[in-house]
């Protein structure tokens, strides 16, 4: 094999273009640092020894990479059936608000049943979020990336409001009253945070695997977001799939919701989440919009999150470093064009 | 204060100044996605262009070069998006939401890097009134940009319907197909409105930044990028439009604050306002809404 076919060969490696906008990301994030009187160096390894350094580090990243593996399915479900679900943030909300009420007024129920109930109660409170735009864009055609948007500053200010009047618990902190122990999952490495939800993410981006690409109605949904037209003409109603694939992501963004208060905070405590939603979105985009590439997107950014942490309080280097980051991986992955003809010299 | 007491000309003049972050990212996106190409990242660029133009300011201690840069920021991110989405064919929808993420990001480190609080920044001169009597009676103290706004309205409608270059615009967003076989640089018209849309958009940041509030907040552009969008959906993608309907945004901004000052409900509940506008106008105000252009890249042939 002469140099130019390995060289070739090496370029047809399928993940290729992601990897290298990870790394042009991480090395204008450099350049930023750089820039600005910060020693990258050093910002980047406290950054990586706060998300492997220790046991407790890697659970920290599987502990962040759990509600953006949630948020990134919901994404997913939505993109795949040609719908631009922007507002995952407040269907995550109004699913963590929705179950920490559940968990805290329902009080007769068992353990695992109580735990079901309030996990699905979330579910149900990220689709019911996600239900008005959905109608909207049937019936009115208004562009659900506005109306997702705006529903998800409403979700905010909304369960904002709740936790700091009518369900707030005593106290100087806007969160309501602890979930009650028959509704908490159980944490799986003391003293981290990292709780069952973890496995919960797993089964459900095994889930939507097996729903969108083993099962008919999966496959019809893939259609419809793939080449409308052709669908119709298949015969497969296009506006009903649209809202059951905006339906279905609001709930498993709901259920990302409900996974963190009844897992990591045992309460709904006000602006908890620092944009898990808004993670998704690119966790998604990253993982190729595939189930399983969105396990391993979750990881990396919730190895920025858990290591971005660590690498603010050794180095003083802001939080906002590893949003940065991110959104030159999102840019990059957008066109994908750019990085195949600028970096790696590749013709289509 | 009674509840009516707030219905009054100061009501009236706050609209029209609250209008005008959501109006200049109306007629941004507007030039956008007339020339086909839908910026979501309007939202990141006014948040981007408000951080640049108190930096500036801040060094300087002259607030017309925070203008120049906050715009020339503006032109920035106009040519990333225009040159990743047009030449290179990315997805306009995802590269705006990177930009949005970005502006987020980045004008936060900024701040705590600066001035050593990601929440806010120290106050700076904003820029001057702009005395015109005979104006003020009706429209209040304002700086440039009120004026600019309204000259800009003119001049943009004058542009895209009576002149040859509007016409192509058009054209470009219309049926690039077209437009090429008539000889018209499709991508070249695309990029360059882009970057236009995009200047345009930033003058709403630095409105905010510079005659506003005189600092940089966190997030101070609170999803007014956003509303821009919709108010140039409302507004049938006119500029004519786009400034009626971000009347309706202003208004519910001025009226939110008014209400926040009376303090009869929790703030949050305020806040919500203009926001439920918003879904209330795209759905049953808006009837049917017709876009300039089917938004898909255009490949040459």
């Amino acid at each position: 094999m002469s140099l130019r076919d390995s060289w070739r060969k090496c370029l047809s490696f399928p993940f290729l273009s992601e990897i290298v906008a990870i790394l042009i990301a991480f090395l204008l994030g450099s350049l930023v640092l750089l820039f600005t009187g910060y020693p990258p160096g050093q910002a980047l390894r406290a950054l990586f020894r706060g998300a492997f350094g220790s046991r407790n580090a890697f659970g920290q990243t599987l502990t962040q990479a759990t509600p953006i593996l949630f948020t990134a399915l919901s994404f997913l479900v939505s993109f795949r059936a040609g719908i631009f679900n922007i507002g995952v943030e407040g269907q995550f909300l109004m699913g963590a608000l929705v179950a920490a009420l559940a968990g805290t007024s329902i009080k007769v129920l068992p353990f695992p049943v109580h735990l079901l109930c309030a996990l699905l109660a979330g579910g149900g409170g990220g689709a019911l979020w996600a239900l008005f735009p959905a109608w909207l864009k049937a019936r009115f055609g208004a562009h659900e990336v506005i109306t997702t948007m705006m529903m998800s500053y409403i979700a905010s200010y909304f369960t904002s409001y709740l936790v700091n009047y009518p369900c707030k618990a005593p106290g100087w902190v806007a969160q309501t009253h602890p979930v009650e122990r028959s509704a908490l999952l159980p944490k799986i490495l003391p003293p981290t945070q990292l709780s069952f939800t973890f496995v919960v993410a797993l089964a459900f981006a095994f889930f939507v695997f097996y729903f969108l690409f083993r099962t008919y109605l999966g496959f019809q949904i893939r259609a419809v977001g793939l080449n409308p037209e052709a669908a119709s003409n298949r015969g497969i109603p296009i506006a009903s799939h649209q809202i059951l694939a905006f339906l279905l992501s609001g709930f498993v963004a709901g259920i990302g919701g409900a996974g963190e208060v009844l897992g990591v905070h045992g309460k709904f405590v006000d602006g908890f989440s620092p944009g898990y939603g808004w993670d998704g979105i690119a966790v998604s985009l990253v993982g190729r919009l595939h189930p399983f590439g969105c396990v391993f997107a979750s990881l990396l950014f919730g190895l920025l999150r858990a290591g971005g942490m660590t690498m603010t309080r050794v180095t003083k280097v802001p939080l906002d470093l590893s949003l940065i980051i991110q959104a030159l991986v999102i840019v990059f992955i957008a066109a994908p064009r750019f990085i195949r003809l600028v970096f790696l010299r590749r013709k289509e | 204060m009674s509840l009516f007491s707030i219905l009054n000309l100061s009501l009236f003049q706050a609209t029209v100044r609250m209008s005008m972050p959501v109006l200049f990212a109306a007629l941004g996106g507007m030039f956008c996605e007339r020339v086909g190409i839908v910026n979501i990242g309007l939202e990141g660029i006014m948040l981007n262009s408000a951080f640049f133009a108190v930096f500036a300011t801040y060094l300087s201690g002259n607030p017309w070069i925070g203008l120049l840069l906050g715009v020339l920021s503006g032109v920035g991110w106009g040519l990333v998006i225009a040159f990743l989405t047009v030449k290179y064919y990315g997805n306009q929808i995802v590269v705006g939401t990177g930009v949005n993420v970005f502006g987020l990001g980045f004008s936060a480190f900024m701040c705590q890097r600066i001035w050593g609080s990601r929440g806010a920044s120290e106050s700076v001169v904003g820029l001057p009134l702009l005395r015109i009597p005979a104006l003020e009676r009706v429209l209040g103290e304002n700086t440039v940009f009120v004026y600019l706004a309204f000259l800009l309205i003119f001049l943009s409608h004058l542009f895209l319907f009576s002149t040859h270059w509007g016409l192509r615009i058009r054209a470009v967003g219309e049926s690039p197909q077209s437009a090429d076989a008539a000889g018209i640089n499709v991508h070249g018209y695309k990029i360059v409105f882009v970057v236009v849309g995009s200047a345009i958009t930033s003058l709403g940041g630095v409105f905010l930044s510079l005659a506003h509030l005189n600092f940089f907040a966190w997030g101070m552009t609170s999803g007014r990028g956003f509303m821009g969008l919709a108010a140039m959906i409302f507004g049938k993608w006119t500029p004519l439009g786009c400034f009626l309907a971000s009347l309706l945004f202003g208004f519910t901004d001025a009226l939110q604050m008014r209400l926040q000052a009376l303090g009869i409900l929790p703030a949050q509940i305020i806040l919500l306002f203009p926001y439920v506008v918003t879904i209330l106008v795209l759905s049953g105000l808006v009837g049917k809404a017709i876009p300039p252009s089917d938004y898909k890249p255009y490949e040459k042939r």
